[in-house]
């Protein structure tokens, strides 16, 4: 530990050390940025009928309408796009949320949020008849804030605060709430189960490009506020009493991460369904390599997440050619071990 | 403490309450079957039932008592007495009442090789082998992955959910795999239902009962003393580990031939043996009443699902999933002192 600074001091010049590690992680985030875009393109080039990459550039730069180019514009960057935003804002949440409530097992999925929303798009698409994203996503954020507050409320102890173990449970109990709710009224319809069978496992390829353009902004504006959130989770991550010593307004922090959660879970699940995992594993996986500060995981967790959702898109498009497996299934595949490992510590550590 | 009742060499110590109990629950399932066998669409007398199923009633009272209501009643009964006693026995095992097969992933792995089984386009044999074989696989994968010098409570639970995820993970993929007809069959079973279910569904459930229920009360007692710890019981003379295998075995086949009968229905194992606990105000898991409970609950829940949207035929699974959620969240809830 190194001495708390002394007041009128608190401005120090950083250290030669500081700065060179802030050089580093900087560097790395760029790599990151690099890493993602890399996929991306691999997303748009891969897939039943692969298309060299050279082709996807001539698709942006002179499209002639031919078939390949057809596919890259209309199919494949729509739903790259997708992938991008939903594994970020699935990444970014599910830090948050670690960072919130300090439990190394809080997840999108796994407390019960993405299936809330999820009811609420029910409700809306199944039950309303509602078609339009911009109008049903209100429903999402509906249930997904309904969710994350009852997961919380029923997670949480009065004296010592949300035990790791107790959250999860609450979580795992409201989702099947949810999704049993869910299968009831899709059962009443079966044209709406159509619709949303593939949606209800998690996939990228269920939305057109005009849906996804509603969705966009209520990203952005959730990934904005959960990246401006930083600071004062990093005072809160010492502790409430210690965060309001250093001047952070509690309260506030903590309402609106539960805004950026529900707006970040809500627009992700109206686009994909409800994915598992995605923010579990990459929040983990940074925080072994980039430290507790949430000034660099915050951004770390929200580019690398969709690094891993459109990686397992891919991958989950060209394992089963000509068919292809959804990506809410490879998540469940590729982020469970990440899981049982965490469950298979000694002791779970409060974040 | 009741005075012990000695026949010859044998002894037993009679609860009166358990056995009170025990008798209200037959009471209760026996009406909850007579209503779900005569009402419904065509009503048929309590009277007649009797007479419809010795093949003495009406034709259309017969087709609809004995082929259509009575197997479904009776898989129902029987499925649910199965899963409230795997529930019973894996509670009693892990001290927790989290730690049902539902809850743990033995429940979702025999779905998993019976959906296997469906989409292949088994038989109802095949179907039942599968889910007996993923119920196993599934219980052994889950205790392998727990063990860390002994398999502590939540430890076991977290896995279980970690595994359950896959396992679903799994089964969306096979159904996606599948052509339309097997999807929509398969998916219809992973809700966990009882509708359509015949004899055929009924007999492999009862057979399992039929020679796993002695076999569960003869290891009750020692469950009871394991409760207190392996030392403990050890130290009063019971032989922990043949206990312990009996008991893991019956659970895993009861839970597995349950599944394949009816699909995954959720939270009946998990609540039925803290229903039963606290109805017999018993201090630790009670398996016969466990099971009763069982059968009383998945009764009156498809009895439920039946009736409460008609038209709409809820699928059982689909209820006791989100009744038992609730339940689930209020536990968690009167759980935090």
């Amino acid at each position: 530990m190194t001495a708390p600074p002394l007041a009128g001091t608190a401005k120090t010049e950083p250290s030669a050390a500081t700065r060179g590690r802030s050089a580093v992680l900087a560097a790395g985030l760029l790599a990151a940025l690099g890493l993602l875009v890399l996929v991306a393109l691999l997303s748009v080039a891969l897939g039943a009928r692969s298309v060299p990459l050279s082709t996807v550039l001539t698709a942006f730069t002179a499209p002639d309408g031919s078939s390949d180019h057809t596919v890259i514009r209309e199919l494949r960057v729509p739903r790259t796009i997708l992938g991008l935003g939903v594994g970020a804002a699935l990444g970014l949440a599910g830090a948050l949320m670690q960072s919130l409530t300090r439990n190394p097992l809080a997840d999108p999925g796994l407390l019960g949020i993405n299936q809330g929303a999820a009811l609420g798009a029910t409700i809306a698409i199944g039950l309303l008849g509602l078609t339009n994203p911009a109008v049903y996503v209100w429903f999402a954020f509906a249930g997904a804030a309904l969710a994350s507050a009852l997961a919380y409320a029923l997670g949480s102890a009065a004296r010592s605060g949300a035990s790791p173990v107790r959250l999860a449970l609450a979580g795992v109990a409201l989702g099947m709430v949810f999704t049993a709710v869910s299968s009831a009224i899709l059962r009443m319809d079966s044209q709406a189960f159509d619709r949303m069978r593939f949606w209800l496992t998690g996939s990228l390829a269920a939305q057109t490009s005009d849906v996804i353009i509603r969705l966009v902004p209520f990203m952005a504006v959730g990934i904005a506020l959960g990246l401006l959130l930083a600071k004062p989770l990093n005072a809160l991550a010492l502790g409430e009493e210690a965060g309001r010593a250093l001047g952070v307004a509690v309260g506030r922090t903590r309402v609106l991460t539960a805004v950026a959660v529900t707006l970040l879970c809500g627009a992700a699940t109206a686009g994909a369904g409800p994915l598992w995992f995605v923010g579990l594993a990459v929040p983990h996986a940074v925080r072994a390599v980039v430290g507790p500060d949430q000034r660099w995981l915050l951004p770390y967790a929200a580019v690398l997440a969709p690094v891993l959702l459109l990686g397992a898109d891919i991958v989950g498009r060209v394992i089963a050619t000509p068919g292809e497996v959804q990506v809410g299934i490879m998540c469940a595949v590729v982020g469970a071990p990440v899981f049982i490992l965490l469950a298979r510590r000694r002791r779970l550590a409060a974040l | 403490m009741t005075t012990p009742v000695r026949v010859g060499p044998y002894s037993m110590r009679p609860a009166p309450r358990a056995l009170v109990v025990s008798l209200a629950l037959v009471a209760a399932s026996v009406a909850l079957a007579l209503v779900a066998i005569s009402t419904g669409e065509f009503t048929v007398p309590v009277a007649d039932i009797v007479t419809a199923l010795f093949g003495q009633g009406t034709p259309v009272a017969e087709l609809i008592v004995s082929q259509l209501r009575a197997p479904r009643v009776v898989t129902g009964l029987a499925v649910g007495a199965a899963f409230g006693l795997s529930g019973a026995i894996f509670q009693s095992l892990t001290r927790n009442p989290l730690g049902s097969p539902d809850f743990i992933g033995f429940t979702a792995g025999a779905a998993t090789g019976g959906v296997l089984a469906v989409v292949m386009g088994g038989t109802a044999v095949q179907i039942a082998a599968g889910s007996m074989f993923g119920c196993v696989i599934s219980a052994v994968l889950v205790y392998a992955l727990a063990f860390r010098r002994g398999v502590q409570g939540y430890r076991l639970v977290l896995v279980g959910i970690g595994v359950n995820a896959v396992l679903l993970a799994a089964d969306n993929y096979l159904l996606t795999k599948a052509n339309i007809n097997d999807a929509a069959n398969a998916g219809a079973w992973l809700n966990g239902s009882l509708s359509g279910r015949g004899w055929d569904h009924a007999l492999p459930v009862a057979i399992a009962l039929a020679v796993l229920v002695p076999v569960c009360c003869a290891v009750s007692r020692p469950l009871r003393m394991m409760e207190m710890g392996d030392d403990a019981a050890r130290a009063v003379g019971i032989r922990v580990e043949p206990v312990r295998a009996a008991a893991i075995v019956a659970g895993v086949l009861l839970c597995g031939v349950a599944t394949a009968a009816a699909g995954p229905v959720m939270f009946v194992a998990m609540a039925a043996p803290q229903l039963a606990r606290r109805l017999t105000r018993s201090p630790g898991v009670t398996l016969i009443a466990s099971a009763l409970t069982g059968a009383v609950l998945l009764t009156a829940a498809d009895l439920a699902a039946q009736r409460l949207l008609a038209p709409t035929q809820l699928p059982v699974g689909v209820l006791t999933a989100a009744i038992g959620g609730t339940y689930l969240a209020l536990l968690l809830r009167k759980d935090r002192r």
